[in-house]
């Protein structure tokens, strides 16, 4: 039994099954990123007055993450066209740096969550706060290298932002013993609805970009010796596997603004 | 001509592309051919649908007589379920429990698969001319997470805590909040349930653009392929969104986020939270799927009666464009209809009037759909077998369960009648004496295409008479016990609110409302006794059945039966081509009273 159209177009849609299938797949990636991101519209709508938070992520990084995205979603093309062309060389060449560049980002949003995790606010009984990086933490007392907060409204941090680029605020080593402390939490999902949404959102991305250079890996590999036997069917498959890349690129092209910006 | 693309070429041709014979479970675990997945799909959801009709009828119990150990299977429960079922009697905290998972097993694990999975599988390839689905292999995938979802979903009933105990619906911040584990399974079934039904909606739709025979176009579809192809549009656009809420509400209960928990909530179970979320917004996230999936549930059944009535009709079906494009219609207004269903949160007036708008236009298609259908046996020489005793009784009931809903769709008449036991018996009436007799239609008419016999005849009239008396019998009284005020989840059948527990008050339920529950719940246990004669027909005939005499026994227009009987993988001896209309029957001038679509 040949289902057909598995290679060549039919006729009268002028498309083949896989690119129907990727298609629709899409339709339903875009209402769930949809869905999300009418979450943090509706959170953050509904945050109160001047507790939305701001400047907590390194926008360098975010950019150098954009950047990354958008040549691996060029070199992805490439790929494809090599094999139009006729160059399976040139394919891996430019797959590998596909994949290269999906390390590269997945590495560099490690390091970002690396960095909220050991994010600490930390209220201490006498009615201040303090934010800043875990040093060292021990049985009885916690240093950590960071600020006061200026306000004494806990939580305030939000308006006054913890900024990577602002550089007035000058950072120290600060160490409380453990007495003092009230309340102490990193800045973790559970911190706020921001952080929430925030992993949220760019940790089912990130599922989706190694999803993506999965799927990209084994059709550089051993998914590569379809080539041989069937060039167009391997063809369509690297074409199907772009689009689904385009769309995680497209994806965080939203996400860099809404959340690293906005 | 009808046979010579079937049985007057020998069987072997059939087999002459299967270069091996498949091991057994190649052939019915593993399988990729879409009719032994159909035939999975539909053994499962059959015995879910059998579970949760038997928490139902634990249930009915504890309604009817409150606080009394259930009778038979209460030792067994204090046993596996432990102190929930304490003596045997059903605990508020079990009857939840119990409440929540029929919902979500009878839906998402029972009619869902059924309606579109099962029978979508099996006879949509066949309608359209095609060997198999666009991917065989996703299908089976498919499947297997339906499976597992299946199976996460149960064994969330022995987790501390045990199941869901927040209805089907799992409202947050009371599902976050209750302190069991089975809220978690619960959500890791849901998103396992969901991506089984991404993969087949997908699937169906590529499908159904793709692989349609040579000369089948949009127009000379089956109606039962236009609403196939509409719910695989729904399932696909409408699902993401509850993909989105279940991953959220699973933060909040794994990783203490507060997407749903408002500031200032404070709760020994949540400990410390941040707060700054919103109730809400699981709501509106929830019905954005919940109301398409009504129409998950219904579009299957009302093309299924559709196929039942043209054939028994022995007339072409009245208004098939119209059936085609109020679907569409429904399809597309189904995903601005939502909030009906949120009209007591206080979301405000303007949105309330929207709302309200939108429900009544889309109850427009749904009059005209089962108009259509009403009118097409005006005239005709009806033949009453099982399957379409079955379809006819669809009508009404269907009817009623519309009519029903549009009180709930006004805001200002829902205010009395939200959450009580008239939404029960409105929803019921469409899925329940509804859809399921719609699937029963369909079972009993597509038989013998699947094994080569009938089903017997005299059983199945026994099966949908019973059925049809006791469903009216458990659902109607609900109405009355709705506009009298009863609430619906409820462990003791609202004894508590009785009138004669609450003397001197006023507004009360009267005797009569609290006695008639013990009629529903004994309608309900006969209900279930009526269910025995399908269960060994459908077994016994497997092999005892009478034989069918040719591959179109029902002398049906429609391509499925142009196939050998059971069809071989890969379906069709040659491929069909198809000349005309799904439905010509009783052309005047022609020999015969049909002409399947491929005669040229
Ligand atoms: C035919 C046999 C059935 C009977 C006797 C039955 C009976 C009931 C009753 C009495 C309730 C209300 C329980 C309460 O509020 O405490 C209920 C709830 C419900 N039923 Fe059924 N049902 C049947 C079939 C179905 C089917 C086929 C479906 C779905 C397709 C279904 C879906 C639901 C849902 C979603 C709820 C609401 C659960 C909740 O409160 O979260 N039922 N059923
Ligand atoms: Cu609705």
């Amino acid at each position: 039994m040949e289902i057909p159209y598995t290679a060549e177009s039919r006729p009268d849609t002028g498309l083949y099954n896989a690119k129907v299938g990727i298609w629709l797949f899409l339709a339903s990636e875009v209402m769930l990123f949809g869905a999300l991101f009418s979450t943090y519209i509706l959170l953050r709508v509904g945050a109160d007055p001047g507790k939305w938070p701001h400047g907590l992520l390194n926008v360098n990084l975010g950019m150098i993450n954009t950047i990354v995205l958008i040549c691996s979603s060029i070199t992805v093309v490439m790929a494809w066209a090599s094999l139009k062309l006729n160059n399976f060389g040139k394919f891996k060449m430019f797959q590998a740096i596909t994949l290269l560049c999906a390390v590269i980002f997945v590495g560099i949003k490690s390091y970002e969550y690396h960095d909220k995790f050991t994010h600490y606010e930390i209220q201490l009984k006498d009615g201040r706060v303090v934010d800043g990086h875990m040093k060292e933490q021990t049985k009885d007392q916690v240093t950590v290298s960071g600020h006061y907060l200026h306000t004494e409204e806990a939580g305030a941090e939000a308006k006054e932002g913890h900024s990577h680029q602002t550089a007035e605020v000058k950072h120290e080593e600060i160490t409380v013993k453990r007495d003092d402390i009230k309340y102490m939490e990193n800045y973790g999902p559970w911190h706020n609805t921001y952080m929430a949404i925030y992993f949220t959102l760019t940790g089912l991305h990130a599922l989706h970009v190694i999803g993506g250079a999965l799927v990209i890996g084994f059709l550089w590999g051993p998914g590569s010796k379809m080539w041989r036997t069937e060039p167009e069917r391997f063809t369509n498959r690297i074409e199907v596997s772009g689009l689904f890349w385009h769309f995680v690129d497209l994806v965080w092209i939203f996400l860099f603004p809404v959340l690293y910006l906005l | 001509m009808s046979n010579a693309t079937s049985h007057a070429v020998p069987h072997a041709g059939v087999h002459a592309d299967h270069h091996e014979e498949l091991g057994f479970f190649r052939k019915y675990v593993f399988s990729t051919d879409h009719k032994v997945i159909g035939i999975q799909y539909g053994i499962t959801s059959l015995i879910f649908l059998f579970i949760g009709f038997s928490l139902m009828m634990m249930m009915r119990w504890s309604i009817a007589y409150p606080g009394k150990a259930v009778p038979l299977v209460g030792p067994l429960l204090e046993k596996v379920l432990g102190d929930v079922a304490a003596k045997g009697v059903i605990s508020g905290d079990l009857y939840n429990s119990f409440g929540a998972m029929h919902g979500t097993i009878m839906i998402f694990l029972g009619i869902v698969p059924l309606a579109f999975a099962a029978f979508g599988n099996f006879v949509v390839p066949l309608q359209i001319g095609a060997p198999d689905m666009a991917f065989p292999r996703i299908n089976m995938a498919s499947y297997q997470a339906y499976f597992v979802g299946g199976i996460v979903m149960l064994v969330s009933f022995f987790v501390p805590g045990g199941a869901a105990q927040a209805g089907w619906t799992s409202y947050s911040p009371l599902a976050t909040s209750i302190p069991t584990q089975g809220q978690t399974y619960w959500l890791i079934g849901m998103v396992l349930l969901i991506t089984s039904s991404l993969l087949g909606a997908v699937n169906f739709l590529a499908t159904i653009i793709q692989l349609r025979a040579p000369g089948m176009t949009w127009m000379r579809l089956p109606f039962f392929v236009w609403a196939q192809f509409v719910t695989g549009f729904l399932l696909l656009l409408a699902f993401p969104p509850l993909e989105a809420a279940g991953i959220m509400q699973l933060m909040d209960k794994v990783a203490h986020t507060s997407f749903f928990l408002p500031t200032g909530l404070q709760l020994t179970s949540l400990g410390h939270i941040s707060g700054g979320g919103s109730p809400l917004l699981w709501q509106h996230l929830f019905w954005f799927l919940g109301h398409p999936e009504v129409y998950v549930l219904i579009l299957p059944a009302m093309g299924i009666v559709c196929e039942i009535i043209a054939n028994n009709t022995r007339k072409p079906i009245w208004g098939y464009k119209s059936l085609v494009y109020s679907s569409l219609v429904i399809g597309f207004v189904s995903f601005i209809v939502w909030a009906h269903h949120m009209y007591m949160t206080g979301m405000g007036m303007k949105i309330s009037t929207f709302f309200q708008t939108t429900t009544m236009i889309i109850s427009i298609p749904s009059v005209i759909i089962l108009t259509c259908l009403f009118l097409s046996l005006w005239g005709g020489s009806i033949r009453f077998n099982t399957p379409m005793l079955f379809a006819l009784a669809f009508l009404p009931m269907f009817g009623i369960g519309g009519l029903t809903g549009l009180p709930l769709g006004f805001n200002y008449s829902d205010i009395h009648l939200h959450d009580t036991y008239y939404v029960i018996a409105h929803f019921h009436y469409v899925v329940a004496p509804g859809t399921i007799f719609g699937l029963f239609a369909g079972i009993y008419y597509w038989y013998p295409k699947m094994t080569g016999r009938f089903m017997s005849e005299f059983w199945g009239k026994v099966h949908f008479a019973t059925s049809f008396v006791f469903m009216n019998l458990v659902f109607q009284p609900m109405f009355a016990q709705g506009m009298a005020g009863m609430l619906r989840r409820m462990v003791d059948g609202g004894a508590n609110y009785a009138t004669a527990n609450t003397p001197g008050t006023t507004g009360g339920l009267s005797d009569t409302m609290i006695h008639t529950n013990q009629t529903i719940s004994m309608a309900a246990w006969c209900l279930a006794l009526a269910q025995v004669p399908f269960i060994i027909n459908f077994f016994l005939s497997i092999k005892r059945g009478k034989k069918v005499e040719s591959d179109n026994p029902w002398q049906a227009t429609t391509l499925e039966w142009q196939t050998p009987t059971p069809p071989p993988h890969g379906n069709f001896v040659k491929t069909p081509i198809v000349h005309r209309g799904p439905y010509e029957y009783s052309v005047p001038g022609r020999s015969k009273d049909f002409t399947p679509q491929t005669e040229a």
